[in-house]
C-alpha cells in the first residue's frame, strides 16, 4: 500500500536553500505566486474556500478538521459587519512535537503567504501570529519576514496594488502549554491566563474580543499556497482519499536519525523509522512508540505496519495528532515513559475542571509509585478509572482527554510491564535505565 | 509600599505605546509587556515591576500578577545572572535529560529550581521545547543547546562567564 504512495517534496523544497527564510530566495522559487493569482485572477473569497474545501487540507495542529469547512464557518460579512481575525497557532507544545518550528525558521515567508490568502478567503484584515515564547528564532525570523514583506507592498493597505488589506502581528506566550488549546489561545492573547472556554459559543462566531475568528495550525497554512497554486487535484493526488496531502513528521526518541520529514500522509510508521530515521538506534529492537505527540496512546513494536492517517491509526488504536513519532527501544521503560507524560499534563492543567485538576495530579502520583516499586495491583484499575473518569468530553477542554487516552493505552498494551513492577517492587529494567531523580525545589 | 514609586524607564514605556496599537484592547500587550519587562529588568519581575505594569495598563496589581503567575516563563523571584532550563520531557527523557541535568546542577553548583550560592546560576526543569528531534537538550539564557552529551553540557556551563 504505501509504496504505491505518490512522493513529492512541497513544504520542505526551500528549506535547504541558503537564505531560504528572504524574500528574495522565496520569490525566486515561487513564493507570492499563489497570493498573486488570488488577488489579480478575480477569485472571490468563496471561490478560495471552495478550492481549499475541495483539496480535502484537514488541519495539522492535531484534530485533523477540514479546513476549508472551518474556513466557511465565518460569517458573511453582509450580514455580520464585526471585525474579525485569524489566530495562527505556533504555540507548538505537544511533547514529541517540532514540525511548525522548521517552516518558521527556514520558511517563513511561505506561512505569511498562507496567512494572507486564508485572510482573503475569510475576509479578515487583522491575523495573529501567536508563537511559543520559547521559540525565539521563529519569532525573531517572522516578525522579519513579515517586515521585508511589508516593505514588498505584501503585507499593510492595497497588497500588491489591489483593494486587499491585512495586518500581520507577532504575538509571544509564555510557556504555557494549554494557551496551544484554540480558546486558552484567544484568552492568552486577550491578556489574560489561559483559560480554555466552554464551547459553545465557538470561535467562529464568539473569538478574540468576542469577535468573529479562526484560528489555524502553522502546518496548515502553510499548505494553503500549494493547494492553490497547483489545485485541489494535485493536493489530492498526494496521501490517502480522507487524508490527502504530504504532512511534516516528527521522528524521536531512539532513533539513529532523528528528524522531522514530509510524507505523503498514509505512509507507513515503519518507512519512516527504517528508511528516515535509520531505524531503531544501536542495533536495539523497537518496544513500543507514540504515533503523534504524548496525547496519543503508546503502541507496541507490532503495529509499527500501520499507515500514518487518520483512519488508519484509529482502527490501530490511537490517533494521528501531530504525526510526531517517540520511539522506545527494548531497553526503555513504558512506565517511566508514562511517569513523564502525566507529569507533563499534571503540570500544564489549568486547574478549571475538578476532574482535570485532580486526575491528572492522581495519575502522575500514581505512575510515580508504580515505577518507584511502590504501587499495589488495584493502583492498575485506579488508573483506568480515574481515565474513565475525566474523558471523553467530560471537561471544558481536551487536556484531560489527552492525559487519559495515553493512560488507557498503556493499561491495554503494556499491563504485564505494570504488573512486574508491582510484583518486583521495583522497576524491573533496573536503576540503570534512567538517572537518580532530582526534585525540583519549591522554595 | 516603598517611599519612591517605580518607573517604567523612558525607553521601555515607548515601546509598549507602539505595541499596545497592534491590537484593539490596551490589555492584550500585557504578555509580550511582560516579557520585554523581564528581559530588560533583571531577568524577573519583581512586585515593583508589575505594580508599574498594572498603572500602565489600568489594572489591579492582583491582575497583573495572576496572569504573570500562570506562566512558566516569569520568574516572580530573583534569578541568577544566567538561566539554563533542562527540558525533562518524554523525548528528551528518552536520550538522557536527567544525566544532562544532574550535569548541569553540578557544575553550575545548585540544585534545580535555586540560585546557585555566588548568584551566578538559576536551574529549572523546562517542560518540552519543541526540539525533540534534536534530544536532549537545554535552554540557556533563551538559546537553545540541541544534542546534548553529558561531556558537551558540561563544556557548555563550564564556560559561561
Ligand atoms: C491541550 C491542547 C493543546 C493544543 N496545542 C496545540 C498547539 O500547540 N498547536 C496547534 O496548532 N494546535 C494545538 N491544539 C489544537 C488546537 O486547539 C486547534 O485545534 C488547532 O490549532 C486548529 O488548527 P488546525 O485546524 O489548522 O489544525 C491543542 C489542543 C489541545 C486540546
Ligand atoms: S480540561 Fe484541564 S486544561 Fe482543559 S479547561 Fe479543564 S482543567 Fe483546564
Ligand atoms: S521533549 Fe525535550 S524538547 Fe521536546
Amino acid at each position: 500500500m504505501s509504496a504505491a504512495l505518490k512522493r513529492e517534496v512541497y513544504l520542505l523544497s526551500r528549506v535547504g536553500l541558503a537564505d531560504s527564510h528572504t524574500l528574495p530566495v522565496y520569490r525566486a522559487n515561487g513564493g507570492y505566486q499563489a497570493l498573486e493569482k488570488v488577488l489579480t485572477g478575480g477569485y472571490t473569497p468563496a471561490q478560495v474556500i471552495q478550492l481549499v474545501k475541495d483539496s480535502g487540507l484537514r488541519g495539522r495542529g492535531g484534530a485533523g478538521f477540514s479546513t476549508g469547512l472551518k474556513w466557511s464557518f465565518m460569517p458573511d460579512p453582509a450580514k455580520d459587519p464585526r471585525p474579525r481575525y485569524l489566530a495562527v497557532n505556533a504555540d507548538e507544545s505537544e511533547p514529541g512535537t517540532c514540525k511548525d518550528r522548521v517552516l518558521m525558521e527556514r520558511d517563513p515567508h511561505g506561512l505569511i503567504e498562507g496567512i494572507l490568502i486564508a485572510c482573503f478567503a475569510m475576509r479578515v484584515k487583522t491575523a495573529y501570529v501567536y508563537v511559543r515564547g520559547e521559540y525565539r528564532l521563529s519569532h525573531d525570523r517572522l516578525r522579519d519576514a513579515i517586515a521585508e514583506a511589508r516593505k514588498a507592498g505584501l503585507v499593510g493597505d492595497k497588497i500588491l496594488g489591489t483593494d486587499f488589506a491585512c495586518e500581520i502581528w507577532m504575538h509571544k506566550g509564555a510557556g504555557a502549554y494549554i494557551c496551544g488549546e484554540e480558546t486558552g489561545l484567544m484568552e492568552s492573547l486577550e491578556g489574560k491566563r489561559g483559560h480554555p472556554r466552554p464551547k459553545p459559543p465557538f470561535p467562529a462566531g464568539f473569538g478574540l474580543w468576542g469577535q468573529p475568528t479562526t484560528v489555524n495550525n502553522v502546518e496548515t497554512l502553510a499548505n494553503v499556497p500549494f493547494v492553490i497554486a497547483r489545485g485541489p487535484d494535485w493536493f489530492k493526488s498526494l496521501g490517502t482519499a480522507k487524508s490527502p496531502g504530504n504532512v511534516l513528521i516528527g521522528i524521536s526518541g531512539h532513533v539513529e536519525r532523528p528528524g522531522v520529514y514530509e510524507l505523503p500522509l498514509g505512509i507507513s510508521a515503519r518507512t519512516v523509522l527504517e528508511e528516515c530515521a535509520g531505524g531503531v538506534w544501536k542495533g536495539r529492537q523497537l518496544k513500543a512508540w507514540i504515533p503523534g505527540g504524548s496525547s496519543t496512546g503508546l503502541l507496541p513494536a507490532a503495529k509499527i505496519d500501520v499507515a500514518l492517517d487518520h483512519d488508519s491509526i484509529r482502527e490501530a488504536g490511537s490517533m494521528l495528532g501531530t504525526v510526531a513519532m517517540i520511539m522506545l527501544d527494548e531497553t526503555a521503560c513504558t512506565v517511566r515513559a508514562m511517569q513523564v507524560i502525566a507529569r507533563f499534563y499534571d503540570h500544564e492543567s489549568c486547574g478549571q475542571c475538578s476532574q482535570c485538576r485532580e486526575g491528572t495530579e492522581w495519575l502522575h502520583q500514581i505512575f510515580a509509585r508504580i515505577e518507584r516499586g511502590q504501587g499495589r495491583m488495584e493502583d492498575i484499575e485506579l488508573l483506568s478509572s480515574l481515565a474513565g473518569g475525566m474523558a471523553p468530553a467530560k471537561t471544558i477542554c481536551a487536556l484531560a482527554d489527552a492525559a487519559a487516552i495515553p493512560t488507557h493505552a498503556i493499561v491495554k498494551h503494556f499491563r504485564a510491564e505494570l504488573e512486574e513492577h508491582v510484583r518486583l517492587g521495583r522497576c524491573p529494567l533496573g536503576a540503570s535505565n534512567h538517572a537518580p531523580v532530582l526534585e525540583e525545589a519549591h522554595a | 509600599m516603598s517611599a519612591e514609586r517605580f518607573l517604567l524607564p523612558d525607553g521601555l514605556v515607548k515601546e509598549l505605546d507602539e505595541l499596545v496599537t497592534h491590537y484593539p484592547e490596551r490589555r492584550a500587550a500585557l504578555i509580550p509587556a511582560l516579557h520585554r519587562c523581564q528581559e530588560e529588568l533583571g531577568g524577573w519581575l519583581s512586585p515593583d515591576v508589575l505594580e508599574a505594569l498594572a498603572e500602565y495598563f489600568r489594572l489591579e496589581p492582583v491582575e497583573v500578577f495572576g496572569v504573570a503567575s500562570f506562566y512558566p516563563m516569569f520568574h516572580l523571584r530573583p534569578v541568577g545572572q544566567h538561566v539554563v532550563g533542562v527540558c525533562h520531557n518524554i523525548a528528551c527523557e528518552l536520550r538522557g535529560a536527567e544525566e544532562i541535568l544532574a550535569t548541569a546542577c553540578r557544575v553550575t553548583g545548585t540544585r534545580p529550581g535555586k540560585v546557585s550560592a555566588d548568584g551566578r546560576f538559576t536551574v529549572t526543569r523546562v517542560e518540552c521545547q519543541g526540539a525533540c528531534t534534536a534530544a536532549p537538550m537545554l535552554v540557556l539564557d533563551g538559546a537553545f543547546h540541541e544534542n546534548l552529551t553529558p561531556d558537551s553540557a558540561a563544556k557548555l556551563l563550564g564556560g559561561v562567564r
